[in-house]
C-alpha cells in the first residue's frame, strides 16, 4: 500500500524534473502554441514567439512595444535557452538574474530563481522591468503582470523558424533588434553551410535519439528531429506507437531490433551515458550503430534548447556524420 | 493436521502455473519475434550442442533482454510474496507487508543519496545505486527493529510496526527534502522508485539469486513455526517455540531478501500483500502450504505482470507498481468474495 501511495505522490514531480533540462517538454510544446497563437492575435502580430504585454501594450503590436517604450535595463531570463538568446544579441549588459538552470554563457548573473517553480515575490525582488519565460505555471505570467512587471513568453520552440522569431522578438523589446537580425542571419547560413558539408548516405541512415536512460526518443516531427531530418537521416522512432506526442517512449527489444546505424545520446551529462556504456548494455553490441563505432555523444543542453547553440549542434552532427562515412569507407 | 501438508499435486499443479507463465512472458514482446525464434535461441542455450541459425541481434534480444527479465520477475515476486506471507505470519496482522518495517523508505532514500552524491554513476563498472538502496533498506529495518524493542516488556508487535511506521516517515522526509535540493538528477531516483525491471541483465540475476536461495531456505525451514505462532506468543513460549527469537530471524531473512530485489527492481507494491492472501483464501492458513505456494504464486504473478507491463503500451512501458495494484487488487478481491461465499 506503502508503495502505491508513493506512486500517486513521486510521479507527479517526475514530469517536472524532465522539463528542468529544458528539452522541450511534451505538454508545454501544445501548451505553448496554444499560448503563442493566442499571443499573437492579441498583439496582432505574426510571431511565433507569444509576447505578452501587459495593461499598457495590451493592443500594441510587437514591434510597437520595443518603438514606444525605453529599451528595459533590470531584465531578468527564467529561461536557460532565452539567457542565451540575450547574451548572443548583445542585451547580456542589461540582465540582472537568471534562473538556476541557466549555465550557458557563464558569466550570466545566475541566482536561485526557478523557472520552473518561480516564485514571484522572489522576483519582484529584482524588481525587473522585463521578465522572460518559458513556462507560465499556475497563472505565475497573470500575477507578474499583476504587479506591472513586463513579462515575455517564449515556450520551447518547434522548429528553427521559431527560434528565430523568438530571437527577433527578444531584439525588438530590449532595444538589440539590429544585432538579432544579424543573429539569425548568421544562424541560418552556418546551419545551411553544415547541412550542406554533411556527407550523404544512400540508402539513408537510421538512427535512434536517447534523451533518457529509460529509452524516451524523439521523433522527426520534433525539433531536433527535424534537424537531423534535414541531414537526411532516417528516425526509428517514427514508426513507434505513441510517436504522435513527438516524444514516445521506446523500450530496449524495440531498439535493438529496429537495429540503428547511428544512436546520437542526449543523455550524456544527466546519466553518464556514452558509447561505453551503451555497447554494454545486454543485447546492444550487436546493434549496427555499437558495432561500427556510431554512437555519438552530444551535450544534453545544447541538444534540449532551442537557442543559438543549434548552430553548435548542427556542427557537432555534421562531424560526427564524416566520422562515420569514414569509419564506414575504412 | 494431514491437510496442513502441501499434497504434490498442489505443488506440481503451481510449478505448471509458473512455467507456463514464464514460456507465455518469453515468447512476447515489442520486437515480435516468431516462437521458432524465440525456442530456437532457448534450446541453443541448453547443452545438448544445438546451435541455432537466428541472428545474433535476434538472439541478444531473447537471451540477453528478455530473459533475464523474466527469470530476476520471478525472483522479485517470488521474494516479496514470501517475505509478505512470513511478515503476516510473525506479526499475526493481514495488512503487514514486505515493506512494513522500513524497507522502502530505507532503500528509496540509500537510492536518491547515491543519485546526488555521484551523478552519473550508472556508467561505472558496479552501479552503486543498487548497492545504496540495499544498504539503505537494511538501516531502516535494523532501527526499526532496535527503536520497536526498547522500553517494553510485554509481549506485543505493535511497538515494532509503529516503529516501522515512524523510521519510514522519518526516511521519506529525509528522501524528499534530498530530492527537492538536488533537483536536476532526480529523474533517475524517480525512474528507479517506480520500479521496474527494464534494466534486468544475467548480472542483477546473479547478484539476487544467493540472497533468495539462501533467505527461502530460511523461511520454508520455519514454515512449521509459524503456524505455531499463529496461536500467540506465550501459547508457542509454552510449546517450547521462542517466539521472539524465531520473530527475529524471519524478519531478519525477509528482509535481507526483499532489500535485495528493492535495490534491482525498485519498490514494486501490492505482491506482497495480494499473492499471500490469495494462496492463504485457497488452500487454507497453514503457512507449510501457504509459504512455498506463495513462492510459486509470486513469481508467476510477477512475470505476468511484466509481461502487461512491457506490451500493453509497447514500446512505451508502464511502471510495475501500477499494473501489480491495478489487475491484482480487482482479482483479489474476487478472490476474497467468491471464498466468503464456499465458507
Amino acid at each position: 500500500m506503502n508503495t502505491f501511495d508513493r506512486l500517486g505522490r513521486w510521479r507527479a514531480p517526475r514530469s517536472r524534473v524532465r522539463t528542468s533540462r529544458a528539452r522541450p517538454p511534451r505538454g508545454l510544446l501544445t501548451a505553448g502554441a496554444a499560448v503563442a497563437v493566442l499571443a499573437s492575435l492579441l498583439a496582432g502580430s505574426a510571431t511565433q514567439a507569444a509576447i505578452r504585454p501587459d495593461h499598457a501594450t495590451r493592443h500594441a503590436s510587437a514591434a510597437a512595444i520595443g518603438a514606444k517604450r525605453k529599451p528595459p535595463n533590470r531584465i531578468i531570463s527564467l529561461s536557460p535557452t532565452a539567457t542565451e538568446m540575450l547574451y548572443a544579441i548583445g542585451a547580456g549588459r542589461q540582465v540582472v538574474a537568471v534562473d538556476d538552470d541557466s549555465d550557458y554563457p557563464a558569466d550570466a548573473p545566475r541566482t536561485k530563481l526557478s523557472g520552473l517553480e518561480p516564485n514571484v515575490e522572489a522576483i519582484a525582488h529584482y524588481n525587473p522591468d522585463l521578465v522572460v519565460v518559458s513556462y507560465d505555471p499556475e497563472g505565475f505570467v497573470k500575477s507578474l503582470a499583476a504587479l506591472g512587471v513586463r513579462v515575455l513568453l517564449e515556450p520551447a520552440a518547434t522548429d528553427l523558424a521559431g527560434t528565430y522569431t523568438q530571437i527577433e522578438a527578444l531584439g525588438r523589446v530590449t532595444g538589440h533588434a539590429g544585432r538579432a537580425a544579424a543573429l539569425v542571419r548568421r544562424m541560418r547560413a552556418e546551419i545551411a553551410v553544415a547541412i550542406a558539408g554533411a556527407p550523404r548516405f544512400s540508402p539513408p541512415e537510421t538512427y535512434y535519439f536517447e534523451l533518457e536512460t529509460d529509452f524516451y526518443s524523439v521523433t522527426s516531427s520534433t525539433y531536433v528531429g527535424q534537424l537531423l531530418k534535414m541531414f537526411g537521416l532516417r528516425n526509428i522512432a517514427d514508426a513507434a506507437k505513441g510517436a504522435s506526442s513527438g516524444y514516445p517512449q521506446l523500450s530496449d527489444e524495440y531498439i535493438v531490433k529496429a537495429d540503428p546505424r547511428i544512436i546520437f545520446l542526449a543523455d550524456t551529462i544527466c546519466c553518464g551515458q556514452s558509447a561505453r556504456t551503451v555497447a554494454a548494455r545486454p543485447g546492444w553490441g550487436n546493434v549496427a550503430a555499437v558495432r561500427d563505432g556510431a554512437v555519438v555523444g552530444l551535450n544534453d543542453d545544447i541538444a534540449s534548447r532551442w537557442g543559438p547553440r543549434v548552430v553548435d549542434l548542427a556542427r557537432d552532427i555534421e562531424a560526427a556524420l564524416w566520422r562515420i562515412k569514414r569509419h564506414r569507407g575504412a | 493436521m494431514a491437510r496442513a501438508r502441501l499434497g504434490p499435486w498442489l505443488l506440481v499443479g503451481a510449478c505448471l502455473v509458473l512455467a507456463g507463465a514464464a514460456l507465455v512472458s518469453v515468447l512476447i514482446g515489442p520486437a515480435d519475434l516468431s516462437p521458432g525464434t524465440v525456442l530456437s535461441v532457448l534450446v541453443s542455450k541448453l547443452p545438448l550442442g544445438y546451435h541455432s541459425h537466428v541472428s545474433a541481434l535476434d538472439s541478444g534480444i531473447v537471451w540477453q533482454i528478455r530473459a533475464p527479465r523474466v527469470v530476476l520477475g520471478a525472483l522479485v515476486g517470488a521474494t516479496l510474496a514470501m517475505a509478505g506471507a512470513s511478515y503476516q505470519g510473525v506479526f499475526q496482522n493481514p495488512l503487514a507487508d514486505p515493506y512494513l518495517l522500513g524497507v522502502a523508505a530505507g532503500a528509496g532514500l540509500g537510492a536518491t543519496i547515491a543519485v546526488a552524491a555521484v551523478p552519473g554513476a550508472t556508467s561505472w563498472v558496479v552501479d552503486p545505486v543498487p548497492l545504496a538502496a540495499f544498504a539503505g533498506a537494511l538501516v531502516a529495518v535494523a532501527l526499526t527493529y532496535v527503536l520497536g524493542r526498547s522500553g517494553q516488556r510485554q509481549r506485543t508487535t505493535t511497538s515494532l510496526i509503529l516503529a516501522g511506521v515512524a523510521v519510514g516517515s522519518f526516511f521519506t522526509a529525509i528522501q524528499t527534502y534530498t530530492q527537492q535540493r538536488n533537483t536536476p538528477t532526480l529523474e533517475q531516483v524517480y525512474s528507479w522508485i517506480l520500479g521496474g525491471l527494464s534494466t534486468a541483465d544475467w548480472q542483477e540475476v546473479g547478484l539476487v539469486v544467493p540472497y533468495v536461495v539462501v533467505c527461502g531456505a530460511i523461511l520454508l525451514a520455519c514454515r512449521r513455526l509459524l503456524d505455531v505462532m499463529a496461536v500467540g506468543d506465550e501459547e508457542a513460549d509454552s510449546l517450547g517455540v521462542k517466539a521472539g527469537r524465531v520473530r527475529l530471524l524471519v524478519v531478519a531473512a525477509s528482509t535481507l531478501a526483499t532489500a535485495a530485489v528493492v535495490a534491482v527492481s525498485g519498490l514494486v507494491g501490492f505482491v506482497g500483500i495480494i499473492v499471500p492472501h490469495t494462496v492463504r483464501l485457497v488452500v487454507g492458513p497453514s503457512y507449510r502450504r501457504i509459504l512455498p505456494l506463495s513462492i510459486l504464486g509470486g513469481a508467476a504473478f510477477l512475470i505476468l505482470a511484466d509481461l502487461v507491463a512491457r506490451t500493453v503500451l509497447s514500446p512505451a512501458e508502464v511502471p510495475l507498481g501500477v499494473v501489480t495494484a491495478f489487475v491484482g487488487a480487482p482479482f483479489f478481491l474476487v478472490v476474497l468474495r467468491q471464498s466468503r461465499r464456499a465458507s
